[in-house]
Parts: C-alpha cells; structure tokens; sequence
C-alpha cells in the first residue's frame, strides 16, 4: 500500500467541517498562545551616554558617569523627568525595570551608574554632598538642557527623584541641597547612617553597637576592583588609594569603616564621615514633597529610619507620606501586592507632584501585615491597611502588658561565638523563611520574661518599649532585647528579626543597683492573636552585631510593663475582589443560559410530539424515501420506502451490507437520516421522538450490563423507562425468554443464545405495537427458532406489527407474512411472502431418464420443466401434489433417486440480487 | 393527544434512582468508594507502624505530614492532601468517565435511547450520577479520616505551622470549604471525562485521557516560562484550597480556581451534550 493512501487511512477522514472546525480551534489556540507570547513593541526609546560632569568640592573634578536615558516614545511636548537611582552594589542595570515602567507612565527618566559603580568612574563616598549629590546635581543640569525635558526655569527640569536605599538617601540629600527637585520618593533608606550601623535601642548616650553583619556586607560589595577594571583588554587599574583594603571606596570612607569594624566603638572622623552622608541634619533644607516607603522586613535600615525622616521633613513643613510594605533589605520586594501598592503610591505622587496631573495624595498612611500564605507560589500574603494620617512608632493606641520572670544571669560568649541567630543579613529575600522565624538563642546566654496568654487579640503597629535593668562585673553590657510571639503550642516568633541592640556603661555590679533603662524595640507589624504569650529575651549575643571579645555574666531584669503600640487601620480594598463579582456574573449567566436552554428544549421536545402525517396515523411504520449518507460519503441507504401494517409480519431480507442494519438504526433513532423520514403511527422518527416508546426493539445484538442477572437487566431497564410496573408484562416477556432459573445469573456468563432470547423478551417489554428484530434467530437453536417463529406469528395479532431483519431466507419465508427485499441500499422487491415466492412452489428432482421424465412431467399439466445438471430437473408445479408427479413418473418407469422441494424466495433472491453480493460494501 | 405509550413521559425516562441503582451494582463503584474508606485506614496504620524517620524537608507543607497525628482534622487534612492531586482526580475520572463510555461498549445505550430516553435527559442524568458518586466519594474519605483521626488523635484544633491554630469548631467548617473547593476544582476533571466518555466507546480511553490531560496541565504548570499561560490551565489553581488554612483566609486564588474550574466545566459539558445530541449512535 502506498503510504499516502495509508497515511490516509489512519488519519481521520478530512470533511469540510471536521476542517472547519480544527481550523477554528487551531487558529484560536494560536491566536492566545501568540497573544500571551508576542513581545510587546517598547513605548520608549534608551540612549546610552557616557556623561563626564564636573564635580567634587570645588566643582571642578570631572567625573565620568555611565548614563542612560529612556524617552517615552510618543510624546507630543515636553515631558517630565525622572533621576532614578540605584542601590549599594547595582548600577543603572539594576533599576532598568522601574526605569521602563516610569517611562511607559510618560516621564523622561535618567539613570546612572553612581560613581564607583557599574562603568561609571570614581570612587565611593557615601552620597558624599560634594560628590554623588553634586554628580546628581550636574545631571539635573544635565536634564534640564535637554529640548524633550519639561522645565519650571531656565535650568530647572521639571524632575522627581527616586531611589532605594543607597538611591533613597541620594534622593534625599539631593533634594535637601539642590531646591530644583520637584518630588522625591526614597524607598528604604536611611536617616542616620550612624545610627543604622551603631544601633543603640536603649535611651542613653552611649553610641550603640556595630552592626557588623550589614557593614560587612555592604563594605565587601564596594571592595572588588571596578567593573570597567574588569572589561576585556582593560590595564588592569590598582586600587583607589593605593590600598588594597579599600577598593574602590574613598580613604575617607574606608578609614571609617576600617576603625569601626576594629574597635566596634566609632571614633569623631568615622562618626563624621557617617553624619555628612546621612540625610538628618539637613532634613530642613527639603522642599520638595516627600513619600517614604520603608519596609517591615528590614534589619539594615527599619522602620524607625523612615519614621525619623519623616519627622525630620514634616517639621519643615514639607508634605510627607509614609508607606510600608512587608519587604526590605531581608524581605526583597515583598508580595506582589505590597509592590503593587508601592508602585501605585509612587506614581501618584510623581503624577501629582511632577506631572502635574491626578489629585493631591491623600497623606495617609499605609501598612500591610502578613495574612497568610499564598498556596501557588508559595509566597506570603499580606493584606494593606490605611490610617489616616502616620502616626509614628508610637501607634494610635497602645496594649500594655505584664511580663514576669526573675532577674537571671547571663553569659557573654567570648568573641560572640557561639551566638544567638535573628537574621541573616544578605541572605537576601527569604521573606518566608524570617517570617517562619530562623531566630535561636544560645542556652545561658539568654534571659525570659513572658506574659500571660494575651485575652484579646492585640494588632502591633510601631515599636514596642520595655525598661531594662542589667549588671555587669566590668560596668559595661551589650544585649540584644528582643520581642517573640509564642502561638499556645510554644512556637516562638521574631518578628521580621528584629532584634534590639543595647550598649549600656557605667553599670553596677549587682541587679539591686542597676537603675532601669527604656529600650525601644523595632517598629514591627504584627498581630498577636488571643491566647498567645508575648515572651521578652534579653540576650548576650547575636551573630549579626559585634560583641564584647571578653566572657562576661551579666545580670538582668526586665520591668513588667511591656508597651505595645497599636493601630487598627482601614482594610484597603483588596484588587482582587473584582474576580468575586466576576464569579457572581458567571453563575449567573449560566443558570440564565441553563433555563433558556431548557425552555427552547421543552418547546421543541412538545413540537416532536405532534403527529405529522394523519393518514398514516394508524400504520406501525411508513419508511419513506429513506437515504443515509455518513460524514465520510459512504452511502449505507441510497433509497428505501416500505410501510409495515397491523397484522404483518414484514422481513427486511437482505444479504450482508445491504443496508438493513443502517436502516433499523434510524428506526430506533439513533440514526439520523439524510433524507427521507420514518413514521412511526404518523409520527415522525426523530431521536428521542416519544413515539419510540410505542416501538421495542433487538438492533444490533444484545445489549445489557454485564454485572446485572438477566431479570435484573430487565428490570432495570423497565424502571429507565420511567412507565408503570404492571404495564410491563414481565411474566409474558420472561415466558418467551425462557431462560428458566438462569434468569437470576449474571447476564455475563450467558451464552450467545440466552441473550438473544433475553434481548428478545426485553423487546416486548410492555408489548409494544412495533417489534423491530435485527436478525433474531442469530445464536438460536432449532427449536428455538421454530419456537420463535411461533411467538413472532403470534405476536403481530391484536394489531401489533413486526418487522424482522435477516439474510436467511428460510427465516423470513417461514416466519413472515411480508418481505422487503434491499440490495445495495435500493429496495429490489417488495410485497407478500407468498407473491415473491410464487403461488406454486417448484421441486427440484434427480431421475435415471432425464428426457423420458421431461416427457411424463409435460404431460401432467405443470408450469415448467427445467433441466438443471445431468440428472436434475426443476419443476413448476402449478398445484399439482408431488404425491401425482412421483407416481406418475414411477408408473412411467422412471426411477426417481430425490425430490427436494425448492425454495422459490431464494430464486427470486438470488434473481434480485444476483448471485454474489460482493461490491455490495458493508453496510 | 400524546402519541406516546401509555404511562410514558420523557420527563419520567431514566429516573436518577434508576441510575444510582444501575451504577451502584458494579464492581467499580463499590472498588472505589470502599478504597475511599481504606485509604484512611491504610494511612493510619502507616502512621502507628512505620518508622519515623525525620526528613527535615524545606517545603512548607512538609508540616501538614508533621501535624497529621495532631488531631482527628489534621489527620482528615493530612489524607486530602495525599489525595488530592491524583486518587481523587482518578476517582472523578472513573465515575464521569466511564459512565456513558461503558454503556456505549455493552451496547446497553441504544436500548436507553430507543425507550426512548431524550439523549439530553440520559446525559444529564448520567452526569448527575456520575457527580453524585464522586461527591460520595469525597466525602467518604474526609469522613472516615475524620472519624478514624478523631478515634486515634482525639478532637483538637486544627494546626498548621503557616498560621495560628484554628480552634477545632471553625476548623471542622475550614475542612468543610477545603473539600467543598476540591470539589469545584474536580469539575474540570468531571468535565473533561464527561465529555471523552460521549466522544469514545472505550471506558477505558475516556477515564485514561481525562487523567493524562490532567497530569499534562499539571506538568505544563510546573514551567514557568510558559509566564500567563499558566493561569488558565485547569491545574493551576487546583492547590489554592491552602489558602483556607492561614489566618484569615486567603481566599482569592480560590475565586479564581472557581471560576477556572467553572469555565472548564461549562465548555466541556457543553462539548459533551452538543456532540451527543448530534452524533449517530454506532455501538
């Protein structure tokens, strides 16, 4: 076979609509995936630039700056501008997404490589005033030239600054020194660079202590040659300054770093250096309007950073927003969506207060806490809250609560190792994991203090105080206060952790002595449910801070009174109830649909029960031009027509592929028709048409459920029928089934026979007035068929009619009173047994004298006399008895070896439809 | 004038008792659902004899198995979740699947319609059984592990270490919702079977296919660069039922799993009875 043609066979058979309706479902699937897939054509334009600007103290140190500008890309004017800055360790790579997303809002938006990183030349001060804030400065010049950039003055773009972190507190020092940024949006940052590397929790002087994680961090990310350094073919550059400890930090810088991270105790030139890069002494100087967005997740920079901007700015009558979001140097970006409220507040304050355009913000504040856990990707989820206006870190009401524990020693590890762990600085946007708490302290080196179980749920929003007393043998103590949230199955919480360092001198000797000190946890947001404990530890070590190298037991107490500052804000509108309303409308429109569906049903299911040819109304079955034409264009009926009346028992004698099956399936209506129609007592056969229920039927074999018994199977399906009991006649049908007790074996077991006789019993359920049998003496023994014939004869009295199937034509001559004759898909004959047979059956003989015999049997008055082989004759009786022929050829002399009587149906049969039936296909 | 037999109404044909009974009689039905009650008590014994070797595994629902000897709910919850992602999705399949399939390959379905059942009527009763059972099942599981659990491990809070514990009334109406979601998420698997049992003959073919495709939107969800895509997969929110365990409820995964799932139920059922009203019965 030629594989095309093969190919063709196992393929389905291509018809118009099969294509159609692939094509539809191909093009439609291509359409999404190409939809979802296809790159989007950007809405703005970049141009990369090498910038070298003048810069340094006396503005005459020409700095190269790696540049790059996005333009949106229709634009018809000028159009605002954006400085967007980066963080510690990027470049102007790094904040390419928010760049795009600003540009695609319609701003101009300048990034670049801050000196000492990325391409970008120079060395690392800090956001020093005189040198990254003046690069920045030079910049806005930059912008203010360009013919795209909108301008408030000559030289004064109309332009926001916005960073994160390292970014954030440029964004602010710049604004502080240079009165032509019009809005500025610092994400994460910090107010006091001292205070966030020397944290001192506890209400004294003393500086606090290092926090040598972070600073670690943050040094280590500066000290590797520059990435320029790195290109191929580059001169390999020597470190800034000639040291190799220092990278590309100024010496300024790294000295600082470098005797901080000693003694771990700041000398006045590091705390100097800390203080000129730090955004809080000249908090005064900023005009521009301000939003803050720091976040709860964050032991670099937290919370109370923000909360001293804040405070710093709205003290000079600035418009000041404060936003948090669960997220920050631990937390990342948080969940999708605090970004997304984030980059919502960002663009409204750029859009008020750059563009020009949307109402004035509202100053209100804006906070999440962490609701759950999102089950898809496995990341957390956090509802937004509002208040508003910001209420600090004090909260809008407080909890106070009662801890209790005796004063306990406790030991200082030497070299803080081993050491209790909160944090994992750097580890980078392991939100769940902090969340789920990487928090343990090292057994002896801690002190609790717990509360009672808390009576109600206590929602904390801002730092909570405890008072602190603490003794050392050595006068001085550095402890670590923190705040855990313990569920009643004992599972302890560090908030975000955050922990609170604490550096306390000049104590005594003893706990008696020790005078109580105020310590101020970090702001945290969390809800502490009813029924859990709030468990204060203080203790020696932590992994993230650097502690005294000398052991050392302190004694410490914590006062009972634990401070717990409260919010209960405004749940904000979660975006993602519009898929709620969505659903409604859904079900709504369905069961809407469902009941048109069902309605337009019902009125057709009424048209079909409508007679619709009255003359035919009393005959069991008209079949009328009936043609079957399956989707393939195989035609299994090319025309048939014949009725079945009252009284009759009509065979539909065919041989195989004739077209008798197709034929019975329309009956039943499981087969549409392709023209022509089958009436059933006037109506039309149609699937499900109710006069079917006037009709049993045997199409096809038998059909029952395997796991049922015979009368089972007949019961059951007797109850789908829906009619009532009494109607059925089970006696009778099982009568004719005759399966005896075999009636109650499972259907499974049984022979061929038995289930032709139970389908047969199941056909005359509630003796309907048409019986259609597909051949239905396949599988019986003689007796049976003789049997069957009988019980078919019998049946068609009282008005009830059959019509029988079959390619055997005893059968039919036996069991009919009609025959309908089909070849080929055609009727070939058609009428009474007795007409197609003939009045006079004819007999076949086997004689010693063929030609004496032809002689005798002429004169004996019969129809004809056929010679059939060389001894055979055929012979047309014409109602003479064979009795007379037999006797009349053996007077005659003739010896007479056979006389079979000869089937006239089958003459005719084979005269209608040939002798073979091959070609005739299956049908 | 009806011209019907006496005594019959299409309204009346295959009576959903007829139905119930028709599949409760086989092997299968009973297999399944006895295997929904054996489950339970298969993972119990497991829990009193096995081993307790500690896997600290980093995936945060590792501490729905940590907490399945908790509490008669934990344990239900526990045998959900073991569940849920195949067992069910092969019992759903079973009953939508092979429902009209298996009486198309007995040849018992030309007898139905030549009652003559209306073939929307046969097929919405099929599907209304077929629901029913898997419904039947799912319950049966949650309620045998529900009362084997709270025989063994008692009547305590449900616990999860993604939120607080919840106290065991409102825990009983989270489980409630959870198997509720499942439900709704099994449409789509009811749908699909449904509708590959009306296109095939073979039982078989149809269960099989609806629990291939199922694995594949599993599988395809597992890429990520496939990026939006994945969100109109059936699978993609078939797991959002987690949501109900945190504190509040995170409830707009399942929204959106609910609508998915109603979408894909709609499209496919409507496929199913739009093709059977259609099609020549050829078995």
């Amino acid at each position: 076979m030629p594989l095309p043609a093969r190919l063709r066979r196992a393929l389905p058979r291509l018809s118009r609509r099969r294509v159609l309706a692939s094509s539809a479902v191909l093009a439609l699937v291509a359409g999404l995936v190409g939809w979802a897939a296809w790159p989007e054509r950007a809405a703005w334009t970049t141009t990369d630039q090498r910038l070298t600007v003048l810069s340094g103290p006396g503005g005459d140190q020409p700095i190269d700056l790696d540049t790059r500008f996005y333009l949106p890309r229709d634009i018809s004017g000028r159009v605002p501008a954006v400085l967007l800055a980066h963080g510690f360790g990027g470049s102007k790579d790094s904040v390419a997404d928010d760049a795009e997303s600003l540009a695609e809002r319609g701003y101009a938006v300048l990034t670049w490589s801050a000196r000492g990183f990325g391409r970008s030349g120079g060395q690392i001060h800090l956001d020093h005033p005189d040198y990254e804030v003046r690069d920045a400065q030079r910049l806005l010049d930059w912008l203010a030239a360009r013919p795209e950039v909108q301008t408030d003055a000559a030289g004064d773009p109309r332009v926001g600054v916005l960073g994160g972190s390292y970014g954030g507190a440029l964004a602010l020092l710049l604004a502080a020194q240079d009165t032509r940024v019009d809005a500025i949006v610092p994400m994460i940052t910090w107010n006091d660079l001292g205070r966030a590397f020397l944290p001192q929790s506890a209400d004294v002087a003393t500086s606090g202590v290092f926090k040598k994680g972070w600073a670690g961090l943050f040094f280590g990310s500066g000290a590797g040659p520059a990435e320029r350094a790195l290109a191929p073919g580059a001169e390999p550059v020597p470190p800034a300054g000639g040291d190799p400890a220092c990278g590309r930090f100024a010496a300024d810088v790294c000295a600082a770093y470098l005797s901080m991270a000693t003694t771990g105790i700041p000398d006045a030139r590091t705390l100097q250096v800390l203080r000129r890069s730090s955004p809080a002494p000249v908090l005064n100087r900023i005009k521009a309007p301000t939003l803050l967005v720091q976040g709860a997740v964050d032991t670099l920079f937290p919370l109370s950073e923000a909360d001293a901007n804040a405070r710093g700015i709205a003290a000079a009558g600035t418009p000041v927003r404060v936003a948090w979001f669960t997220g920050g140097h631990d937390g990342g970006l948080g969940p999708q969506s605090d970004q997304d409220r984030s980059r919502f507040l960002t663009a409204q304050w750029l859009d008020h207060y750059v563009k020009g355009s949307g109402p004035a913000p509202a100053t209100s504040f804006t906070y999440s806490r962490v609701a759950g856990f999102s089950a898809l990707d496995r990341g957390l989820v956090t509802n937004g809250y509002s208040d508003p206006t910001y209420p600090g870190l004090g909260g809008t009401g407080r909890t106070d609560i009662t801890v209790a524990g005796p004063a306990q020693p406790i030991a200082n590890p030497p070299n803080g190792n081993p050491g209790a762990l909160s944090s994992l600085p750097g580890v980078g946007e392991r939100l769940t994991t902090l969340l789920g708490g990487v928090a343990g302290d090292i057994p002896g080196q801690f002190a609790t203090f717990e509360s009672a179980p808390v009576d109600r749920t206590v929602e904390v929003v801002g730092a909570p105080t405890v008072r602190l007393r603490a003794a050392s043998p050595t006068g001085t103590a550095t402890l670590f206060v923190k705040l855990y949230d313990v569920d009643p199955a004992g599972t302890e919480t560090l908030s975000a952790g955050l922990v609170a360092p604490v550096r306390l001198t000049g104590l005594p000797a003893t706990i008696e002595a020790a005078r109580p000190v105020t310590v101020t946890l970090p702001a945290i947001v969390r809800r502490i449910g009813a029924g859990n404990t709030v468990r204060i530890v203080v203790s020696a070590s932590d992994q993230a801070f650097l502690t005294p190298a000398q052991p050392t037991t302190y004694t410490v107490a914590v006062e009972p009174a634990v401070t717990l500052p409260t919010v209960v804000g405004t749940p904000i509108a979660n975006p993602q109830v519009i898929w709620r309303y969505v659903l409604a409308g859904l079900l709504l429109t369905l069961a809407v649909g469902m009941v048109t569906v069902l309605l337009v049903r019902r009125r057709r299911a009424r048209r079909l029960d409508h007679p619709v040819a009255d003359e035919d109304a009393g005959t069991p079955l008209v079949v009328r031009n009936l043609r079957k034409a399956y989707d393939d264009g195989f035609v299994a009926v090319e025309e048939i027509s014949f009725s079945v009346e009252r009284g009759q028992v009509v065979g539909l004698l065919g041989p195989n592929g004739a077209g008798k099956t197709t034929t019975l399936r329309v009956l039943m209506g499981l087969t549409m028709p392709t023209a022509g129609e089958a009436l059933v007592f006037g109506h039309r056969l149609v699937p499900g048409a109710p006069i079917l229920s006037r009709v049993g039927a045997l199409v096809e074999g038998p059909g029952f459920l395997p796991h049922l018994s015979g009368y089972e199977n007949l019961r059951a399906y007797w109850r789908a029928t829906g009619r009532p009991w009494a109607d059925a006649r089970f006696d009778e049908a099982l009568e004719i089934a005759g399966l005896g007790q075999s009636v109650h074996r499972r259907t499974r077991n049984y022979s061929h026979g038995m289930r032709q006789r139970l389908a047969i019993a199941q056909a005359m359920l509630g003796m309907p007035e048409l019986l259609v049998l597909d051949e239905p003496t396949d599988g019986l023994d003689p007796p049976q068929i003789a049997e069957m014939r009988r019980v078919l004869r019998q049946y068609a009295t009282d008005g009830r009619a059959v019509l029988v199937s079959s390619h055997l034509l005893a059968e039919v001559e036996q069991t009919c009173t009609h025959a309908v004759v089909v070849n080929k898909g055609r009727i070939v004959a058609a009428g009474p047994v007795e007409d197609i047979v003939g009045e006079s059956p004819s007999v076949q003989l086997d004689v010693s004298d063929v030609p004496a015999a032809t002689k005798v049997l002429s004169g004996l008055g019969v129809r004809s006399v056929t010679p059939d082989g060389g001894t055979g004759l055929i012979v047309d009786m014409n109602g003479t008895p064979r009795t007379e022929l037999v006797a009349s050829l053996v007077r005659a002399g003739v010896g007479v070896d056979r006389v079979v009587p000869r089937r006239r149906l089958e003459d005719a049969f084979l005269a209608l439809v040939g002798d073979n039936s091959r070609g005739s296909g299956d049908r | 004038m009806s011209a019907a037999a006496t005594g019959y109404r299409p309204s009346a044909t295959l009576p959903i008792g007829a139905e119930i009974r028709r599949q409760a009689a086989r092997r299968r039905t009973q297999l399944a659902l006895g295997f929904m009650v054996l489950l339970p008590l298969i993972v119990l014994l497991a829990f009193e004899f096995g081993g307790g070797e500690d896997d600290a595994e980093s995936d945060q629902f590792a501490s729905l198995v940590d907490l399945a000897t908790s509490g008669g709910l934990n344990f239900a919850l526990f045998s959900i979740f073991v569940s849920a992602s195949f067992l069910l999705v092969v019992v759903v399949a079973l009953f939508c699947g092979d429902t009209v399939a298996s009486e198309a390959s007995w040849g018992s379905l030309r007898y139905l319609l030549a009652v003559p059942v209306p073939r929307a009527r046969l097929l919405a009763v099929k599907l209304i059984v077929a629901l029913l059972y898997s419904l039947v099942a799912l319950l049966t599981l949650v309620g045998t592990a529900l009362l084997v659990g709270t025989v063994r491990y008692g009547w305590h809070p449900l616990g999860s270490t993604i939120a607080a514990e919840i106290p065991a009334g409102e825990g009983l109406l989270r489980l409630l919702g959870i198997v509720g979601y499942l439900a709704v998420v099994m449409l789509v698997v009811a749908g699909l079977a449904f509708l590959l049992s009306v296109l095939t003959d073979a039982a078989l073919g149809a269960v099989g296919g609806a629990v291939l495709l199922w694995i594949l939107s599993g599988i395809l969800d597992q890429i990520e660069a496939l990026g939006a895509i994945r969100n109109v997969l059936p699978t993609h929110y078939s797991e959002a039922w987690l949501g109900l365990l945190s504190t509040p409820m995170q409830t707009d995964d399942l929204v959106k799993g609910t609508i998915g799932a109603v979408c894909y139920a709609t499209l496919f059922w409507g496929l199913a009875f739009w093709r059977f009203t259609r099609k020549d019965i050829t078995s």
